[in-house]
């Protein structure tokens, strides 16, 4: 039970993000949510590689007559976590960039009003 | 030094627009005519490589790329039993669609040389153009689930910031924001299910998961996850809500290649339900879901295009009516596997991509024409511009019969494949395709009408032709869509069949990874 | 390898090359049937004008139906189906992930067959 926490963890988060995209006025707290989602995902994505007891997946500093791989964490999920997270920074910080142009051509952040772009 | 060009060529068809884009900054400080020349000679140097890897896997197969191994095709080294390293495959859809994208990037490099009268910011333009052009090839070339999101990644990026290219405009700002929002959520759903995936088969590359799945519980949560982000990165209605936006609001010649991203993501879509997905889905379950998702957004894509008062609005509204096409194909052959007229479908699914982008790109170039000469975007203010603007009329007119499918333009040569096999499957499916047809069409002579005929109005006296780039590029479309228009049976058997055969067959995708060296 | 090879259907076929002799063919006729025309008219006369029905027009501006306007007929018969689209097409950020997830949650039901 106590190894199905951080699944927990990740729909929770998901679901917090989601309410902040769907329920949210301010266009900042909708780029808060889809940061929330990620977070999650990338949560999600390191949870899976865990083994019980496992190692930290570094050739040079394990122990003496460690079993390779019985014994390491997967290192694959690692991997593609930082890359996931490489990607999260970018596109965070272009909404940020789009949000700030907005912000300087309507006078407001309000997604109710800052649609012209209608039926 | 025996450096065979085409056993390296997937790694070059990344890599030549790659360094071509970071290195667009630096010879744009010697002049501009220089970095436009740069651009267009990149692209075209990459088109050339995949026509000839074309050639290739026409007679000789699937081709396969390792990155980082020995040998390019060295897919399983020593005595390990899974493919390791990040595996690119290249079989008849995966090219077919290279050749699309690559087409539609130089089309809009053409286009961009003459487009902007005096913007600045040009270099960091045609640096995300040949970046976006990076990721739909990737997108259309990969093997390799994550290596496909990174890509996905990459294109939203790129598109996002070409959409709010004119940022003095408060409409290209939203409409840039509502697409990166919505494409991020996507591709988090989509990695998510690549998660999944992984989770349950320690693997990422395709044909690996493909020999081992099992249609399990957690198998179908992916392929729900999987399908809804990238059917709605695909403009399937009621999803389909972001397109008219960020099409509209994009710099004409950004929109064709964003329409090939699009594209990117629904060949994505057919990747998942006929390769990896391919043995174990429930044939008829999906395709009647796609029959009906494609009927509702045909449906909704055609009538809210009638009440449009922008231009490029409604061709973008039209744009989601035509995806809507190539998914009751797809749909069909999905739901029909078994009978003869399922390979007819398919076929005018995937010929139907190609013709679709050759006809909304050039009605997309014509709107960018009008706009540039008349600095109005709005259908109220326009009229009689046949006067002045002769080439820039029949290019419309090609361009509206195309569309509609009328004969003898490509459109009706996708379109009859697409109606007779859904009539075989059901009559009411051809019938609203049929339909929609007609009302395409009424839409456009409407547009036709009120824009190029009627009397000279006086506020557009001064209005003149065209430079001679913007039409360069839009003969090009129109060319090549008279061209399939009159000689489809040469284009579907050279183009087409290849790419649905390497589709319904998903086991010569798997063996070429794992069954040899 | 003959160009013009038709593409065949399961119940059909289509050859561009019959279409092309049937439209030269068309056009024969047209040009045929523009001969039997009067040559004679005289020009900047109301022979040349457009009929309205007996009004008078100024100037090219009120001769020319906008674009908004030429389906006019139509719009107003499927006024009730258009207002309601018009009113799902809110062009709010949040509707378009509401409308994301209402599918994706159909597709869930679909595929994992509760429904």
């Amino acid at each position: 039970m106590i190894y199905n926490i951080p699944y927990i963890a990740v729909m929770l988060l998901i679901l917090v993000g989601l309410y902040a995209v769907i329920a949210k006025r301010n266009i900042i707290k909708i780029i808060m949510g889809i940061s929330i989602i990620e977070s999650g995902v990338n949560l999600f994505l390191v949870a899976l590689g865990y083994r019980e007891g496992g190692l930290a997946p570094i050739f040079t500093n394990l122990p003496e007559k460690t079993q390779i791989p019985g014994q390491l964490v997967l290192p694959v999920p690692q991997a593609l976590t930082l890359t996931s997270i490489v990607i999260g920074v970018a596109v965070l910080a272009l909404m940020l960039a789009l949000a700030v142009q907005i912000y300087k051509h309507y006078k407001t952040l309000d997604v109710r009003s800052v649609r012209r772009l209608k039926e | 030094m025996s450096f065979d060009v085409i056993s390296h060529s997937p790694a070059l068809l990344i890599a030549i627009p790659l360094f071509g884009a970071f290195f667009t900054p630096v010879i744009s400080r010697l002049h501009a005519k220089v970095r436009d020349g740069f651009v267009i000679v990149v692209i075209a140097l990459t088109e050339i490589l995949a026509i000839f890897l074309a050639q290739d896997i026409y007679t000789n197969g699937i081709r396969k790329y390792v990155f980082g191994a020995s040998l390019p095709s060295l897919t399983r080294p020593d005595t390990i039993s899974i493919p390791v390293r990040i595996i690119f495959e290249v079989d008849g859809m995966s090219i077919f669609m290279v050749l699309i994208s690559l087409t539609i990037a130089l089309v809009a490099a053409i286009y961009s040389t003459s487009f902007f009268k005096k913007e600045d910011g040009l270099d960091r333009y045609y640096t995300l153009l040949l970046l976006l052009t990076v990721g739909m090839l990737g997108m259309e070339l990969t093997g390799d689930l994550f290596n496909f999101f990174v890509f996905l990644e990459i294109t939203s990026i790129s598109s996002t910031a070409l959409i709010a290219f004119w940022i003095d405009r408060g409409e290209s700002l939203e409409a840039a924001l509502k697409y990166i929002i919505i494409s991020s959520l996507g591709a988090l759903f989509v990695l998510m299910a690549i998660g999944f995936l992984y989770g349950q088969y320690d693997a990422l590359n395709i044909a690996a998961l493909a020999n081992s799945i099992q249609f399990t519980f957690i198998d179908k949560i992916a392929l729900v996850l999987l399908l809804a982000a990238l059917a709605m990165k695909a403009g399937i209605a009621p999803m389909h809500m972001w397109l008219p936006d960020a099409y509209g609001e994009a710099p004409p010649s950004v929109t064709i290649a964003i329409v090939a991203a699009t594209q990117a993501s629904l060949y994505a879509v057919l990747r998942i339900c006929f390769t990896l997905y391919g043995s174990v889905i429930g044939m008829s379950t999906i395709g009647w879901l796609l029959i009906g998702l494609g009927l509702l957004t045909i449906f909704v894509g055609v009538t809210m295009a009638l009440i449009q008062k922008s231009l490029t609005r409604t061709i973008a509204y039209a744009a989601v009516g035509e995806i809507g096409y190539m998914i009751i194909g797809v749909g069909t052959a999905l739901a029909a596997s078994t009978e003869t007229f399922a390979s007819v479908a398919l076929k005018g699914g995937i010929f139907h991509i190609f013709n679709d982008i050759l006809d909304i790109g050039l009605l997309f170039l014509v709107a960018g024409a009008v706009i540039y000469a008349t600095n109005e975007r709005s259908l109220e203010n326009l009229g009689g511009l046949a006067r002045r603007m002769k080439y820039t009329t029949i290019f419309f007119l090609i361009g509206l019969l195309a569309v509609a499918g009328m004969p003898p333009m490509n459109g009706f040569a996708s379109k009859i494949l697409i109606y007779e096999s859904t009539y075989q499957l059901n009559p009411i499916i051809s019938i609203i395709a049929i339909l929609s047809s007609i009302l395409l069409l009424a839409i456009f002579v409407k547009i036709f009408y009120s824009l190029f005929l009627g009397p000279e109005l006086p506020n557009l006296k001064d209005v003149k032709e065209v430079p001679t780039g913007m039409l360069i590029a839009m003969s090009i479309l129109a060319i090549v869509i008279i061209i399939i228009g009159l000689f489809p049976g040469y284009f579907i058997q050279n183009l087409v069949e290849p790419a649905a055969t390497a589709l319904s067959n998903p086991s010569n995708y798997i063996n070429a990874i794992l069954g040899g060296a | 390898m003959n160009p013009f090879t038709p593409i065949t259907t399961g119940s059909g076929f289509w050859n561009p090359l019959i279409w092309i002799i049937a439209f030269i063919t068309a056009l024969l006729l047209v040009y045929a049937i523009r001969l039997f025309g009067n040559k004679q008219y005289k020009k900047g006369s109301s022979q040349t004008k457009p009929f309205l029905s007996g009004n008078v027009a100024e100037n090219n501006e009120q001769l020319h139906v906008k674009g908004v306007n030429v389906y006019w007929g139509f719009t107003e018969a499927f006024k009730g189906y258009y207002d309601k689209m018009k009113r799902i097409h809110t062009g709010d950020t949040r509707d378009y992930v509401l409308w994301f997830l209402i599918v994706m949650i159909g597709l869930f039901f679909i595929v994992l067959g509760v429904l």
